[in-house]
């Protein structure tokens, strides 16, 4: 095991992924990924490919059906209450954001601080006011989410992923159905908080994306991987995944389909 | 955990190890799906022996989903209460102050209709003696109590299943779980507390209500009966074992109340179709649970 292996947040090895409704069912097969601190990685996949689960598996939601799975280290078979703090490490944005429709915005954002800390509102709401800010979300705050747009609903679930300052984001196709602008904010703010944002201290994050369109997140400094088949295949930089004549991919590259009437 | 099939038994780490893992699965009724969802039975035995392992399932279901948050509530007395404290305290006022004004009515018309009559009755054949027991026994110890959990069940018990039975359907479960936060804790603790003492205080207030305005209605009916003697005659049957077994019993019905409710809006749907069906099916169990719940306690009454 390399020194790579030792420090990586993720490491899995020959890992079975079931669904988050019947765990036997099998999405995905032996899987073998490792991400080391400050990689930027972008799963692609198509619809029903196992991304989402896959996904939660790698948070932690779930157990793996079969093979090893591990988060800073620790196996994520047992990753319960006893393992809170490398739990509290890992910050992820589900598909929709969902967000406590009973709350609003700003309890949201404020919920896991409020619960991990034991502060009171009016004790978190300094904090929570700046992250508020600082992703725009401040005129929207008492509102509930299901006021408030998709774009922004989104963009909630980003604040309360990002308020226990994680070393590790997870975020499962953050961009799909979001406006052109919200894309452009969410790709710059990644970047930013890839590179090490002030809200984290400048400590770059690692991060870790799945999609089903590859072409907003070209980069040369990002890992990708495809999921197909029920496999996980690593893909290599992006002027490899460009190249590649992988049907698939070249369908997760592609323009959408405009359509006339 | 790794069972084959439904006869296969459960180790008896199953929730537990589940729990520890802290996931939202926990309480996913995979057995009693098969059952439900399997082809119309051929025969009334087969009919009769799934509803049988229905049945059994369930009871199962609801004993451990009772016993993990009973744990939950003890084990982390301490833990987040400036987030669950007011939780808490919310639960409360929807599961009873929110419900006065609708006790109020309640216990009106219950004094009206019952104890009123029953008082001029007793009166007119002379057994006015009689009165203080009759009242212990009807209102004290049955009709208040289950009609105060009834109305719960039926007004705060089915939110609870919709409102935790969407809140699976959209994923805000697993959105807990990622937030570190445990989905018991912070769901269920608050809502099975709240009931409890709602159910509790919802009873004194409707039987106070309701042989004040029983002796009302006597009253106007010229009941040869004063206010003084009338509160010798109650104070004169009840004992303290009543005061200690309502006090038990009210909050046994809050408590298992919420259980079944919470675990069928926690457990089930993950669809939002299913939803309302299943509300249905909790409040059905709610009711003969809290028939079963008073039929012990008719038990530890007649022990005592």
């Amino acid at each position: 095991m390399n020194e790579t292996e030792n420090n990586a947040m993720v490491e899995m090895h020959n890992v079975s992924v079931g669904t988050m409704r019947d765990i036997s069912f099998v999405v995905l097969e032996d899987v073998n990924w490792t991400v080391a601190p400050g990689e930027f990685w972008t799963v692609a996949g198509q619809q029903h490919s196992g991304k989402s689960d896959f996904l939660m598996l790698t948070a932690g939601l779930m157990a793996p059906v079969d093979g090893d799975c591990k988060l800073f280290g620790t196996d994520t078979r047992i990753f319960g209450e006893a393992k809170l703090a490398e739990r509290l490490h890992v910050g992820f944005v589900f598909a929709g954001g969902q967000l406590f429709n009973q709350l609003t915005i700003r309890e949201n954002v404020a919920l896991p601080l409020q619960y991990h800390r034991d502060l009171t509102s009016g004790a978190a709401a300094p904090e929570v006011q700046t992250l508020l800010e600082l992703l725009e979300l401040t005129p929207l705050a008492d509102l509930a989410p299901p006021d408030i747009s998709d774009n922004w609903r989104q963009r909630a679930a980003l604040a309360r992923a990002l308020l226990l300052k994680p070393k590790l984001l997870l975020l499962d196709n953050p961009l799909a159905g979001l406006g052109t602008r919200h894309r452009h904010w969410w790709l710059r703010f990644l970047d930013q908080l890839w590179r090490g944002h002030d809200w984290c201290g400048g400590r770059p994050m690692t991060i870790a994306v799945t999609t089903d369109d590859l072409r907003p997140w070209r980069s040369p400094n990002r890992k990708f991987a495809l999921l197909r088949d029920k496999k996980f295949s690593p893909l290599g930089p992006w002027n490899e995944v460009e190249s590649a004549n992988d049907p698939v991919i070249k369908e997760l590259l592609a323009e959408p389909m405009e359509t006339t009437i | 955990m790794d069972r084959k099939n439904f006869f296969d038994p459960a180790p008896p780490q199953f929730y537990a190890e589940l729990m520890r893992e802290n996931l939202a699965k926990t309480f996913a009724l995979t057995d009693t799906q098969i059952f439900r969802r399997a082809p119309l039975p051929k025969s009334y035995t087969d009919f009769l022996g799934r509803k049988l392992f229905l049945f059994l399932l369930t009871l199962q279901g609801l004993a451990a989903f009772a016993l993990i948050t009973l744990g939950v509530i003890l084990r982390k007395f301490r833990t987040a209460r400036n987030v669950i404290g007011p939780r808490i305290r919310q639960e409360i006022a929807r599961a009873g102050v929110a419900l006065l004004p609708m006790f109020l009515f309640v216990a009106l018309a219950l004094g009206f209709l019952v104890i009123g009559q029953t008082i001029s009755t007793l009166a007119r054949v002379g057994a006015t003696d009689y009165l203080g027991s009759t009242m212990v026994i009807v209102i004290v110890r049955e009709l208040g109590p289950l009609l105060a959990a009834m109305l719960v069940l039926a007004r705060v018990g089915t939110a609870h299943v919709i409102e935790l039975g969407t809140a699976r359907a959209l994923g805000e479960v697993e959105a807990l779980e990622a937030l570190g936060i445990d989905p018991v804790h912070y769901l269920i603790v608050p809502r099975v507390i709240g009931m409890a003492v709602g159910v509790f205080a919802l009873t004194v207030y409707l039987i106070i209500g309701a042989l004040a305005s029983g002796y009302l209605f006597a009253f106007l009916q010229d009941v040869p009966l004063t206010p003084g003697d009338y509160f010798r005659q109650l104070a004169g049957a009840l004992g303290w074992l009543d005061f200690a077994l309502l006090a038990l019993k009210t909050i046994a019905f809050g408590f298992f109340i919420a259980i079944v409710t919470c675990y069928h809006g926690l457990a089930q749907p993950l669809r939002l179709e299913d939803v309302s069906r299943v509300a249905v099916r909790a409040v059905s169990q709610g009711v003969i649970v809290c028939v079963l719940i008073d039929a012990l306690f008719i038990v530890l009454y007649l022990m005592t």
